[in-house]
C-alpha cells in the first residue's frame, strides 16, 4: 500500500492495519506529516494547520509501536493520528483561538478531551485553523489567514471549524476535533464532504475548550466516515468532574450503533421549515434523494413542523454574543496573551485593557462582544436575552413534539454549498444565515450529525445531510447515518472524497500560477 | 487629606434621622476555593495557591464547592433566614485587574438565603431588630498591591502587582434591609451588628472571622433624612471598613459629613466612599453612574442548587447554640452581674472564662484572673488576652496553690511571670523560684524579733496600744522574707510577741 | 425596541473595554442596526407564560467535595503574563495621575 492510499483510508481501517502490524504508527504519522507538508503550506495551500506538532506526534507514534511490539494491550485508536481545533488547549503546543490576542500563548494545562486522546495514545498532528474564537462560518475570520476548501481552493471550507474539516477532507488527518456552537462542526463538514458530529450538550467535556457561548458550545468528532466519528466520540465522551454541565451517561454504544446498519421501521422526520425556500437547488435535490434512500431502506418518512425554528437564528444571535461578551472579558492583557499600550495619553490599566482588546480582537469578535454587551445591558435584558431564553424553551418544545412522532429528524446541513472566499465577509447577516439549519440543535442541546449527501449539480460541490436525535440519543445518529452513508457510497461507487480534485497537483499548479502573475 | 466639613454629631442628630444598611462579606474557611480545588490558605507566597481556574485561563470551567454551599446555608440558618429551595449563580461583570475573568461569579435574583433577622444588643442592653435581606454565595478577588508613590495607596501609584491567591476564596455576602430608627445609636449599632455577625460565623466555625485579615469585611451604607420624612435620602456606601472600631467611626463620620452637605443645601451624590483609618475620614470613590451596568446574567457554566428539607434539617441539627442564648445561659450559670458580664463580653473573654471554669476554677476566680492580671499584661504587650500564653489550666493551678496557702496573690503574680517566661507549670515555677509562702513560725519569729529590734520605738508604740503601727513591722518582715510570708500570720505573731491583743 | 445608534455603541465599547475610532463606531453602529433589526422578532415570539431556558440539559446540584487538588507553580502561573515582578502580575497604574 502506498502512503497515498494509506492516508486515504478511514481511521478504523488504519487502526486495523496498525493492529495487524501491516503498518507502524510512525509510518502512518509520518505519512500524514508528509501530506501536510505537501498540501498545507505555501501561498495557495489548504492552510488547515496553525501549528504542526511533528516531534511530539512522532514520539507518541514510536512509543505506540514499542508498546505494541512488547505485546501491550492498546486502545483501538492508539497510533491513529488526530488534529485538534486550535480552540482546545494543549500543553506543549501553542493555543491561539486564531486570535492575535493569544498569539504565542502556551497553556499550562490540557483540555480534558486532549487528556483522553493522550490516554488513548493518539499522536496529535497539530492545531487546526478556525474563525477567531470560533466566530464565523467560513474560517475567513482567522487572524492567521483563511483555510481553503480542498474541493476548490478559492472557496471557503466553512466555519468556524474550517481547519479541522479541511484537514480531514485533504487527507492531512484521518480524524480531528471540532467545536460546535451554532454549526461549527456540521457546516464545515457539509461544505467539505466530510462527517462531523455535535454530540448531546454535556456528552463531551468542555473543560479546556476556549468558551464562546457556554450554553451552546460542544466538542465533537470530525472524520471521513460515520464509524470513525463514533469511534472518536467514544474516546472523548463521558463524565468529567471538571465540567459542571457534563452528563454522567456513559459514552458507549455509539460504535455498535454505527455497525448495526438497519433503519427498518424507524421513523424519520423531515423538518418542514428546514428545506425548500432559501435552500440552494442542488442542496434541495441531494437532500430529497437521501430521504428517498432512507425510505427505500425501510424507514418511514414523516413530515414534521417546528414552527418556532424561525426564531432560532434571532435567539442564537442574542444568546451567543451575550455569553461570548462575558467569556471574552478575560482577554485583557493582564494574566496571559498580548498587551498593547495606548498610542497616546495616560497609561492606566483601563486604557491598556481597552487598547489591548482593540488591537487583539478582529472585527467579527468586536461585533459580537458589542452586540452581547448591548443585549445584556440594563434596560434591554428582558427584551433581548430574556426573550431569547424563552425562545429556547419554544424550540425545545418543538423538538419534543417532533421526537414524539419520529426517531430522528433530517434536513440539509447548510442551505448552500461552499461560497467563494471574500464573498460574504462584509455582510455579517448573510454569513449568519449559513447556520440556519444547525442552530436549533445547539439551542436545544440535542445531538446532530452531518454526512456527505453528494455534489450539487450546479457547482459540483459537496452537500451535507443533517440528522438530529433527542438529547442523549446520539447512538441513533450513528445508526441512521451509517445506513445512509453506505447507500450513498454504493451509488457513488466509493467515498465522495474520491471525486475531489487531486489536491497535491492543484496546490502546486495554483502556487505556480500565482508566482507567474 | 480630607477637607470635608462636618457637623458635630449632636447637631447632625438634632436635624437628621439616619438610615443604615450593611453588606458584610464573610470569607469561608473551607479547604478549597469556591469554584476550584486550589487551596484556600491565607498569607502564602503570592500566586502559589492558584490553578488555571483561579487565574481564569482560557478554557477553564468552575465547579461548586459543596462545603461552601453548606456553610452558606448554616450562616443563613443562624441569621434566621429562609433557605431557597432553588437558587442559581450569576455573573456580575466589571473589568478590574484583581478579577481574573473580569466578572465575579455571584448570585443575583435568587440568593441561597433570604428574609432573615438578628436582634442586636447594644452595650447598655438596648435591643435593635435588624432585618436581613439576603445572604448570597460568591467568590473573592485577588489582592492588589500599589507600588510607587508615597503612600502605598492607589492614588499616585506607578503600577500595581497582583496576587491571585485570594482569587476564588468563597464569600458569603450578607445584606441587611434598610435599618431605620437607630437615631444617635447608629454608630454603636453599626459596630454591634458587625460584631454580632462576626461572632455568629466564628461560633459556626465556618470562618476564621479575623477582621484584620479581611475574613469579615463591611461596606456601610448611610443616608440621612429630615425627621418625619418617609422617603430615604441619597445613600453613600463606605468600603473597606475593616475593624469594629472603624465601622463605628465610619458611620459616625458619614452621618456628620452628610449633615454638613445637606445643611449647605447641596445634594448627596450616590457614590462609594473609602474609609481611611489614619485620618478617620472618608474620601470619594467612584460615583455610581451608568458605568455601573453589571450586566448580570445566569452563569451558564454552573447548574442550579436545589435544597431539600432533609438537607437543610440535617445542617440545622449541627448548629451550635446561638451566641445570644449562650450568653444568657453563661451569665446565669456564673452568677455575674449585668455589668460584670458585659465587661467580659466586651473584652472578648467569654470563651476563655468558660474554659477556665470548665477546667475547675470558680466563676469568680476565672473572672478575677482574666479581667484583671491577664488583661492588664495583654494590654501592656498589645496582644489579645487569649494570645498572651496563659491557658485555663494555668489559672486553675495558680488558684489551687492560693487556696492551699502555698502562695499568696503577690506570689501568684510572680508565678505568672515564670509561666510566661517558659519556666514550666505554676508548681514548677514555685519550686524553681522558691516562691512558697514562709509558714514556718520559727523562721517567721526570727524575722519578727529582728524587725522589732531594728525599730524599738515602733515596738514601744504598739506595746502602748497603737495597734495600727503594727503595719510598719509587718512591712519589715515581708521585706526580709521577700514577700513570701503570710501577712496575716505575721501580724498575729507580732502582736503575740509583744503581748498585745489584736 | 430602540435602534442602536453611534452614541450607544460608544457607550457599549466603553463597557466592553474596547477602544474604537470614530470610523469604527460609525461602521459598527450601521452593522449592528441591521443585525438588531433582524433579530428583534425574538422579543415578540414568546409570551409571559413561557419559562426561560438557561441550560439546554437541566441538571442540578453538581458539586465537588472540599478536597484540595493541584496547583500551578508560581512560574507556571506567571508563564503567560505580559509583565510580572516579584512573583506577581504587574499592571499599569489603576488611577490616572492627578
Ligand atoms: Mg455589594
Ligand atoms: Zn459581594
Amino acid at each position: 500500500m502506498t502512503a497515498n492510499e494509506l492516508i486515504r483510508s478511514s481511521a478504523s481501517a488504519m487502526a486495523a492495519k496498525l493492529a495487524a502490524k501491516e503498518v507502524s504508527a510512525v509510518e502512518l504519522t509520518q505519512a500524514h506529516l508528509d501530506r501536510i507538508a505537501e498540501v498545507d503550506g505555501g501561498a495557495r495551500g489548504v492552510h488547515a494547520f496553525l501549528h504542526v506538532n511533528t516531534d511530539e506526534a512522532l514520539a507518541v507514534a514510536a512509543d505506540v509501536d514499542a508498546r505494541r511490539a512488547a505485546g501491550e494491550e492498546l486502545h483501538e485508536l492508539a497510533g491513529v493520528p488526530i488534529a485538534v481545533k486550535d480552540l482546545i488547549v494543549t500543553k506543549g503546543q501553542p493555543t491561539t483561538a486564531a486570535s492575535k490576542i493569544l498569539e504565542g500563548w502556551m497553556s499550562p494545562y490540557d483540555a480534558t478531551v486532549v487528556k483522553k486522546l493522550r490516554a488513548a495514545r493518539m499522536p496529535l498532528l497539530g492545531k487546526t485553523n478556525l474563525d477567531e474564537f470560533a466566530m464565523g462560518s467560513s474560517t475567513e475570520h482567522s487572524a492567521y489567514g483563511p483555510t481553503r476548501n480542498p474541493w476548490d481552493l478559492d472557496r471557503i471550507p466553512g466555519g468556524s471549524g474550517g481547519g479541522s474539516a479541511a484537514a480531514v477532507a485533504a487527507f492531512e488527518a484521518p480524524l480531528a476535533l471540532g467545536t460546535d456552537t451554532g454549526g461549527s462542526i456540521r457546516q464545515p463538514g457539509a461544505v467539505t464532504g466530510t462527517v462531523g458530529v455535535k454530540p448531546t450538550y454535556g456528552a463531551v467535556s468542555r473543560y479546556g475548550a476556549i468558551a464562546m457561548a457556554s450554553s451552546l458550545d460542544q466538542i465533537g468528532p470530525v472524520s471521513r466516515t460515520v464509524l470513525d466519528s463514533a469511534l472518536l466520540q467514544e474516546v472523548i465522551g463521558g463524565y468529567d468532574p471538571l465540567d459542571s454541565t457534563s452528563l454522567t451517561d456513559p459514552s458507549t454504544g455509539l460504535v455498535a450503533a454505527a455497525r448495526v446498519g438497519n433503519v427498518k421501521g424507524m421513523k424519520v422526520g423531515v423538518i418542514k421549515e428546514l428545506h425548500g425556500e432559501g435552500f440552494q437547488t442542488g442542496v434541495e435535490k441531494r437532500f430529497n434523494e437521501s430521504v428517498e434512500l432512507l425510505r427505500s431502506a425501510g424507514a418511514e418518512i414523516v413530515e414534521v413542523s417546528c414552527p418556532n425554528f424561525r426564531y432560532a437564528l434571532g435567539a442564537y444571535y442574542l444568546i451567543m454574543p451575550s455569553e461570548a461578551s462575558s467569556n471574552l472579558a478575560k482577554y485583557d492583557g493582564v494574566r496571559f496573551g498580548m498587551r498593547t499600550l495606548p498610542a497616546e495619553g495616560p497609561l492606566t490599566i483601563e486604557r491598556v485593557m481597552s487598547a489591548t482588546r482593540a488591537a487583539g480582537f478582529g472585527d467579527e469578535v468586536k461585533r459580537r462582544i458589542i452586540l452581547g454587551t448591548y443585549a445584556l445591558s440594563a434596560g434591554y435584558y428582558d427584551a433581548y436575552y430574556g426573550s431569547a431564553q424563552k425562545v429556547r424553551t419554544l424550540i425545545q418544545n418543538d423538538f419534543a413534539a417532533a421526537f414524539a412522532q419520529v426517531d430522528v429528524l433530517i434536513s440539509p446541513t447548510s442551505p448552500v454549498t461552499a461560497f467563494k472566499l471574500g464573498e460574504k465577509i462584509h455582510d455579517p447577516l448573510s454569513m449568519y444565515l449559513n447556520d440556519i439549519a444547525t442552530i436549533p440543535a445547539n439551542l436545544a442541546g440535542v445531538p446532530g450529525l452531518t454526512l456527505p449527501g453528494g455534489l450539487a449539480d450546479e457547482d459540483g460541490l459537496p452537500v451535507g445531510i443533517q440528522l438530529l436525535a433527542p438529547a442523549r440519543e446520539d447512538a441513533r445518529l450513528y445508526r441512521v447515518g451509517a445506513v445512509l452513508e453506505s447507500l450513498l457510497e454504493a451509488q457513488w461507487g466509493g467515498p465522495i472524497l474520491d471525486k475531489a480534485p487531486a489536491l497535491a497537483e492543484l496546490v502546486k499548479t495554483a502556487a505556480a500560477a500565482k508566482e507567474a502573475n | 487629606m480630607s477637607t470635608e466639613t462636618i457637623l458635630s454629631f449632636e447637631e447632625a442628630m438634632e436635624k437628621y434621622d439616619p438610615v443604615l444598611g450593611f453588606e458584610v462579606h464573610v470569607e469561608l474557611n473551607t479547604k478549597t476555593k469556591m469554584f476550584s480545588s486550589a487551596p484556600n490558605v491565607f498569607g502564602d507566597t503570592p500566586n502559589s495557591n492558584v490553578n488555571e481556574v483561579c487565574l481564569g485561563l482560557p478554557g477553564v470551567l468552575p465547579v461548586v464547592n459543596k462545603k461552601a454551599v453548606e456553610s452558606s446555608i448554616l450562616i443563613g440558618l443562624a441569621l434566621n433566614c429562609k433557605i431557597a429551595e432553588h437558587c442559581t449563580f450569576a455573573r456580575k461583570q466589571y473589568f478590574y485587574p484583581d478579577t481574573p475573568k473580569n466578572f465575579q461569579t455571584s448570585q443575583y435574583e435568587d440568593p441561597i438565603c433570604y428574609d432573615g433577622w438578628l436582634d442586636i444588643e447594644l452595650e447598655d442592653g438596648t435591643v435593635f431588630h435588624v432585618e436581613i435581606e439576603r445572604a448570597h454565595m460568591e467568590e473573592d478577588a485577588g489582592k492588589l498591591t500599589h507600588m510607587g508613590g508615597a503612600t502605598g495607596r492607589i492614588q499616585g501609584a506607578d503600577f500595581s502587582l497582583v496576587d491571585y491567591n485570594r482569587s476564588g476564596v468563597p464569600l458569603v455576602e450578607i445584606v441587611t434591609k434598610p435599618i431605620e430608627g437607630a437615631g444617635s445609636r447608629a454608630p454603636e449599632l453599626a459596630k454591634a451588628y458587625v460584631a454580632a455577625v462576626r461572632e455568629i460565623v466564628k461560633n459556626l466555625g465556618v470562618s476564621d472571622a479575623k477582621m484584620e485579615r479581611g475574613n469579615v469585611r463591611c461596606d456601610a451604607n448611610v443616608s440621612l433624612r429630615p425627621y418625619g420624612q418617609e422617603k430615604f435620602g441619597t445613600r453613600t456606601e463606605t468600603k473597606n471598613v475593616n475593624s469594629l472600631r472603624a465601622v463605628e467611626n465610619a458611620v459616625k463620620f458619614e452621618i456628620q459629613r452628610h449633615a454638613a452637605v445637606l445643611d449647605s443645601g447641596v445634594k448627596i451624590i450616590q457614590e462609594t466612599r473609602h474609609w481611611h483609618e489614619d485620618t478617620k475620614s472618608t474620601t470619594s470613590g467612584r460615583p455610581k453612574s451608568d458605568a455601573d451596568d453589571y450586566r448580570y446574567f445566569p452563569e451558564p457554566d454552573l447548574v442550579p442548587i436545589v435544597t431539600t428539607a432533609e438537607w437543610v434539617e440535617e445542617l440545622r441539627a449541627t448548629l451550635p447554640e446561638p451566641p445570644a442564648e449562650r450568653r444568657k445561659r453563661l451569665q446565669a450559670d456564673w452568677g455575674y452581674s449585668d455589668l460584670e458580664f458585659r465587661d467580659v463580653v466586651n473584652a472578648g473573654l467569654m470563651g476563655e472564662i468558660e474554659e477556665t471554669i470548665a477546667a475547675g476554677a470558680s466563676a469568680a476566680a476565672a473572672r478575677k484572673w482574666w479581667m484583671g492580671e491577664i488583661a492588664r499584661r495583654a494590654k501592656l504587650a498589645d496582644v489579645d488576652p487569649a494570645a498572651l500564653g496563659v491557658t485555663p489550666a494555668v489559672v486553675v493551678e495558680i488558684e489551687k496553690l492560693i487556696a492551699a496557702g502555698s502562695i499568696n496573690d503577690k506570689l501568684a503574680r510572680k508565678v505568672l511571670d515564670g509561666v510566661l517566661e517558659g519556666e514550666g507549670t505554676p508548681a514548677e515555677v514555685v519550686q524553681k523560684r522558691g516562691l512558697a509562702v514562709v509558714s514556718d513560725d520559727g523562721a517567721l519569729q526570727k524575722a519578727i524579733d529582728e524587725a522589732l529590734a531594728a525599730q524599738p520605738d515602733v515596738a514601744d508604740k504598739i506595746r502602748g496600744g497603737k495597734v495600727q503601727a503594727v503595719g510598719a513591722i509587718v512591712g519589715g518582715v515581708m521585706k526580709v522574707t521577700r514577700g513570701q510570708a503570710d501577712a496575716g500570720r505575721v501580724r498575729e505573731l507580732i502582736l503575740k510577741t509583744l503581748g498585745v491583743e489584736g | 425596541m430602540a435602534a442602536i445608534n453611534r452614541d450607544e455603541v460608544a457607550h457599549l465599547a466603553q463597557l466592553a473595554h474596547i477602544e474604537m475610532s470614530d470610523d469604527e463606531l460609525d461602521r459598527m453602529a450601521t452593522e449592528l442596526a441591521v443585525i438588531v433589526d433582524s433579530i428583534k422578532s425574538v422579543s415578540e415570539a414568546a409570551g409571559d407564560d413561557v419559562p426561560a431556558t438557561s441550560h439546554p440539559i437541566p441538571l442540578t446540584n453538581v458539586m465537588r467535595e472540599d478536597v484540595v487538588g493541584h496547583v500551578l507553580t508560581v512560574e507556571e502561573a506567571l508563564s503567560g503574563a505580559p509583565d510580572a515582578a516579584s512573583g506577581r502580575f504587574k499592571v499599569p497604574a489603576i488611577l490616572e495621575e492627578s
